[in-house]
């Protein structure tokens, strides 16, 4: 818990996101964007953490986020995506999804492109609650149970799922460039190509029963294993954290008790995926660790675009074969799990969390921003 | 009636004439609606105005930099919940002074952070209002830290002095600011602030301070060496309480009075006479009233005169005649004829340790209940309330706490905080919770899953229906069958299961096909919720068998679904329909038996209504024969082919 500050923002804080460092370089990240939610006016907030940001006021002050620049954000920031360094995909609870651009120069932001009632129902706008960017291509889902393939300057649709979904979608990542997966409000994961026609998707996992209660519980976040696109990560409403293979079976691989509420965020790291990061309700954020000794091999890859690794996954060899299985055996009983609580008690819900290098930053409904730069990783 | 405390505000409403119209108000939680009536006595209708105004009273709940302290207190609030109970009180006082400390940061963090923006914004009227923000902090601050050193420490004689002159310290640091800057002059001795300098010091008890100052001008008056010498002895010698050391108060107080003679042998010595600002300090040294009096302009408030009195006349005053010099004080400081203002009062109040008039004034000075709730429940921890009864809601502290928290869930979005608020009032904290929580606007799912997770904590069941009915009504509204039934499901809510389960059904008849099937096919336990939508499922099921060409199974299904009255009667000519496929294969599917049950059912079902009804256009009902005849062919042909087939001995 220690080397992190809180920062009050006078806003709740719905979505908290890094921008990209390049990589190439072993820099670490010192940019990042908010946006705010259930507030009457709300905006998007790029801030920094470095010392080329406004000021820096002694040891006191180190690492108190600055804010560089703001910009007023129609309806909850439900979503937030760095599409490259500069520009800012955001998903509105009005249905709209908009691109912001950040001009590094002046510390300004401005709208450089926006798809209004992207989602929407026959009468009313239906909220965007995800959005995922593979660049130029931005999916996004929304309560209206549609899938939405815009390209990044390109006014039109690329492409729409009608009736995707008969519930509301909660989240969506990419598999792989043409394949995504979303979760739903039905404890469903789902699985769409793009290259196939049609409105049906090309797989459905379901919790089903082996959720706690046996009822079907609505999944909120869902993320893909850096490596190992087959391996996903998913939390939901109960705040059990679900690993699954998606090559096998329809069951989640393991279920691991982490949250008393609903998880509301989960990432790998990025280019440490023997760690994992879950945010949650009930206010907490956790981090997770495999106790897996190959770790290094995949440390010294790096990266997210790592084709050669995934390849080596779908036909795994002898030598990274306990990598691949570090969360697919993933057991906190039998102490291959640790978990490690990253904040101080708080009472209000981490509404996102985002973790890059060695640096994570979290909001939550508390007002407060919290980052911590030195992620034991 | 009870008496008024204070003339009411008055609050004109722009546009309005009051001597000709007529105002009507409905109140709110955090504010009033007011609204023109129609009312003549003469009767006749004029038009009216056709605006609502909203009155309220509270305004900070707005500003944004005022939302940290609503924010951050709230964290420590429920901290302080959390302090156990069964501790023995006195391993508590450490924790609630350290939490009372924690506060009142919060509040100089607000301030500084005020004072900044009151500093570089451009707009005049916002920096006044910024202004007037924090000068209300500032005396909020200093109630709560006099608060806390009279109530919370509770210091005792001897400390008690030595807490009071800290608390005057930190609300009048301009002292030291302008010791900064003469020192920083060219000849600090010469400096025209100088001896306000030194004086300052001196009123404020900080002798090293004052005598690191007093150095400078020793150094330029070499002639009178001796006299500065002698000065700075009595000052160093001064006796200071020292709470830690073994020394008692007695011994204290012995040695006290021997240093005052010492002081006051050099004064009838006149061994300052030759300089007025040392004389005057030594006068000071001996609690001279008078003097201190001259001195009004750099104490600037009767209660700094009352703490430096103290210090000089009355080092080991005991708390409980505390009003005593404090009323004096301010009789002596003030102007007879000027009125105290209302922090003057306040601050008597607080020596006078009357805590309820001080929480009373308080809440009257103030335009929200953020200081008096916080103080007050932290007051109540420390047991300091318990004798004071009101004659209405439970409590004093509870009664705040409703106040202030009602105060936030007025807001769009601080809403989430009166939650824990609400939580720790014991008696009507739930009532209001769940009054106010139904109430919560809802745009999105995520927002009406968060307001669901705090009613589910607080088993709330009633709510949590509510809320989720409202979800389903909105789904339904924009079509979307599939989120509606998700939400009843959630609900547990039956009545309305069996109505989306209705619009399914309808849609299939219409169109033919099943929509939402990702939903139907993976309904679970959850299809027991209502006879119409285990309906649904099994009819699915029937639907998905028949694609996977399971005939027999799918009969089975079919058949039960009348003969189990699952199926809703209205359903039955469409489930016999679905039947005639099935009894058209070349393959014996029904059974005679259950081909017999068919038959029960289609007479069950053409029975009821033999007489045709005239409101109905007679090509329905030329079909509708078709198909009963049609069926009872169909029916009697697999009869006789099963009864072959079960005739049959396979040799």
């Amino acid at each position: 818990m220690e080397g992190i500050n809180a920062k009050y923002v006078s806003k709740k804080i719905s979505k908290t996101r890094w921008r990209p460092v390049s990589s190439s370089s072993l820099q670490q990240p010192d940019i990042f964007a908010t946006g705010s939610w259930d507030n009457e006016d709300n905006s998007i907030s790029i801030w920094s953490i470095g010392e080329n940001g406004v000021s820096s006021m002694g040891d006191e002050f180190e690492g108190d986020p600055q804010l560089l620049c703001e910009y007023k954000h129609n309806g909850d920031v439900l979503d937030l995506q760095f599409l490259d360094q500069d520009r800012i995909v955001t998903a509105s609870s009005t249905g709209a999804v908009t691109i912001f651009r950040h001009h590094h120069n002046s510390q300004t932001l401005s709208v450089s492109q926006l798809w209004e009632r992207a989602h929407h129902y026959p009468c009313n706008n239906a909220p965007c609650t995800g959005v995922v960017c593979n660049s130029p291509e931005i999916v996004t889902v929304g309560e209206d149970g549609r899938i939405m393939l815009f390209r990044a300057d390109q006014e039109g649709v690329l492409r729409t799922i009608e009736k995707a979904d008969s519930s509301a979608i909660h989240a969506v990542t990419f598999l792989r460039t043409t394949e995504i997966l979303t979760v739903n409000s039905i404890g469903q994961l789902k699985l769409w190509d793009f290259r196939q026609p049609g409105n049906e998707p090309s797989q459905i996992l379901s919790l089903g029963g082996a959720s706690r209660t046996g009822d079907r519980v609505p999944l909120h976040c869902v993320d893909r294993h850096p490596n190992q696109q087959h391996i996903v990560a998913t939390g939901g409403q109960d705040g059990m954290l679900c690993i699954w293979d998606v090559r096998q079976g329809n069951m989640p691989i393991s279920l691991m008790e982490a949250h008393t509420s609903e998880m509301w965020e989960v990432h790998f790291h990025p280019s440490n995926p023997g760690h994992l990061f879950s945010c949650s309700e009930d206010g907490s954020l956790l981090h997770w660790e495999t106790s897996s000794n190959t770790d290094t091999p995949s440390f010294l890859q790096g990266g997210r675009n790592t084709s050669i690794i995934s390849r080596s996954a779908i036909a795994p060899t002898g030598g990274n074969q306990s990598l691949i299985n570090a969360w697919l055996t993933g057991d906190s009983s039998k102490g291959h799990l640790e978990t490690t609580h990253m904040l101080p008690s708080q009472m209000l819900s981490v509404n996102s969390l985002d973790v890059l290098g060695q640096c994570l930053v979290c909001g939550t409904d508390g007002e407060a921003i919290y980052v911590n730069r030195h992620v034991p990783i | 009636m009870e008496e008024v405390d204070v003339e009411p505000t008055t609050t004109p409403i722009p546009g309005f004439d009051s001597n000709q119209k007529h105002l009507g108000f409905v109140w709110g939680p955090g504010d009033i609606l007011v609204y023109e009536t129609i009312y003549k006595a003469s009767g006749g209708s004029a038009g009216g105005c056709p605006f609502v105004h909203e009155v309220r009273k509270d305004e900070d709940i707005y500003s944004p930099i005022l939302r940290k302290l609503f924010n951050e207190s709230h964290h420590i609030f429920v901290g302080l919940q959390r302090i156990r109970e069964d501790l023995p009180s006195k391993n508590k006082k450490p924790q609630f002074v350290s939490i009372s400390k924690n506060y009142r940061s919060v509040i100089r963090a607000c301030m500084e952070e005020l004072q900044q923006v009151a500093v570089s914004t451009q707009d005049a009227a916002l920096a006044t209002q910024y202004g007037n923000q924090v000068s209300i902090l500032l005396a909020v601050e200093l109630i709560w830290n006099l608060c806390e050193v009279l109530f919370i420490d509770a210091a005792p004689a001897g400390s008690l002095v030595l807490h009071l002159l800290d608390w005057v310290r930190l609300h009048k640091a301009d002292v030291d600011e302008k010791a900064r800057e003469v020192l920083a002059s060219e000849s600090p001795a010469e400096h025209q602030a100088y001896w306000d300098v030194v004086i300052s010091y001196v009123l404020q008890g900080r002798m090293d301070e004052a005598r690191q100052v007093l150095v400078k001008q020793a150094a330029l008056q070499p002639a009178a060496r001796v006299m500065f010498k002698l000065l700075d002895n009595l000052l160093m010698k001064m006796p200071i309480f020292n709470p830690g050391e073994t020394q008692t108060l007695t011994e204290f107080d012995v040695k006290w009075r021997h240093w005052r003679e010492e002081v006051d042998h050099c004064l009838q010595d006149q061994s300052f006479a030759s300089n007025r600002h040392l004389e005057d300090i030594c006068k000071i040294l001996v609690g001279d009233e008078d003097v201190l009096l001259e001195y009004k302009e750099l104490l600037s408030t009767w209660y700094h005169f009352l703490v430096t009195r103290l210090l000089f006349s009355h080092p080991t005053v005991k708390p409980t005649e505390l009003h005593y010099y404090a009323q004096s004080s301010m009789h002596m400081f003030l102007d007879t004829r000027s009125v105290p203002e209302p922090l003057d009062s306040i601050l008597l109040a607080a020596f006078e340790f009357d805590i309820h008039q001080v929480i009373k004034d308080c809440s009257i000075a103030l335009n929200n209940w953020w200081f008096v709730g916080h103080l007050t429940d932290l007051l109540d921890h420390c047991k300091l309330l318990q004798s004071h009864n009101l004659h209405f809601g439970s409590n004093l502290r509870e009664f705040l706490l409703l106040e202030y928290a009602s105060g936030l869930f007025t807001h769009h979005s601080l809403w989430q905080l009166a939650v824990d608020y609400f939580d720790h009032c014991p008696e009507f904290g739930r009532v209001y919770l769940e009054l106010q929580i139904e109430r919560v606007p809802l745009d999105t799912e995520r927002k009406a899953l968060k307001v669901i997770r705090i009613c589910e904590q607080r088993q709330m069941t009633e709510q949590v229906r509510s809320i989720c009915k409202i979800m389903a009504k909105k789904a339904l509204r924009n079509n979307r069958l599939g989120s509606a039934l998700s939400w009843s499901i959630r609900a547990k809510d039956a009545a309305f299961a069996t109505l989306i389960s209705e619009r399914f059904l309808q849609d299939y008849c219409a169109k033919g096909t099943f929509s939402d099937l990702d939903l139907i096919d993976n309904l679970g336990p959850a299809m027991l919720l209502s006879d119409r939508l285990t309906f649904l499922g099994k009819y699915r099921e029937f639907h998905r068998l028949y694609g996977e060409k399971r005939f027999s199974d799918a009969a089975k299904l079919l058949l039960s679904l009348m003969t189990a009255k699952i199926a809703p009667h209205s359903f039955w000519m469409t489930l016999l329909t679905d039947a005639l496929p099935l009894l058209e294969q070349k393959e014996v599917i029904f059974s005679a038996d259950q081909t017999h049950e068919l038959m029960f059912c289609l007479e069950e079902l053409t029975s009821g209504k033999s007489v045709p009804t005239p409101d109905r256009p007679m090509q329905d009902e030329d079909i509708e024969t078709t198909k009963i005849e049609l069926l009872r062919l169909a029916l009697a042909r697999n009869l006789a082919m099963a009864i072959v087939k079960e005739g049959t001995v396979e040799v």
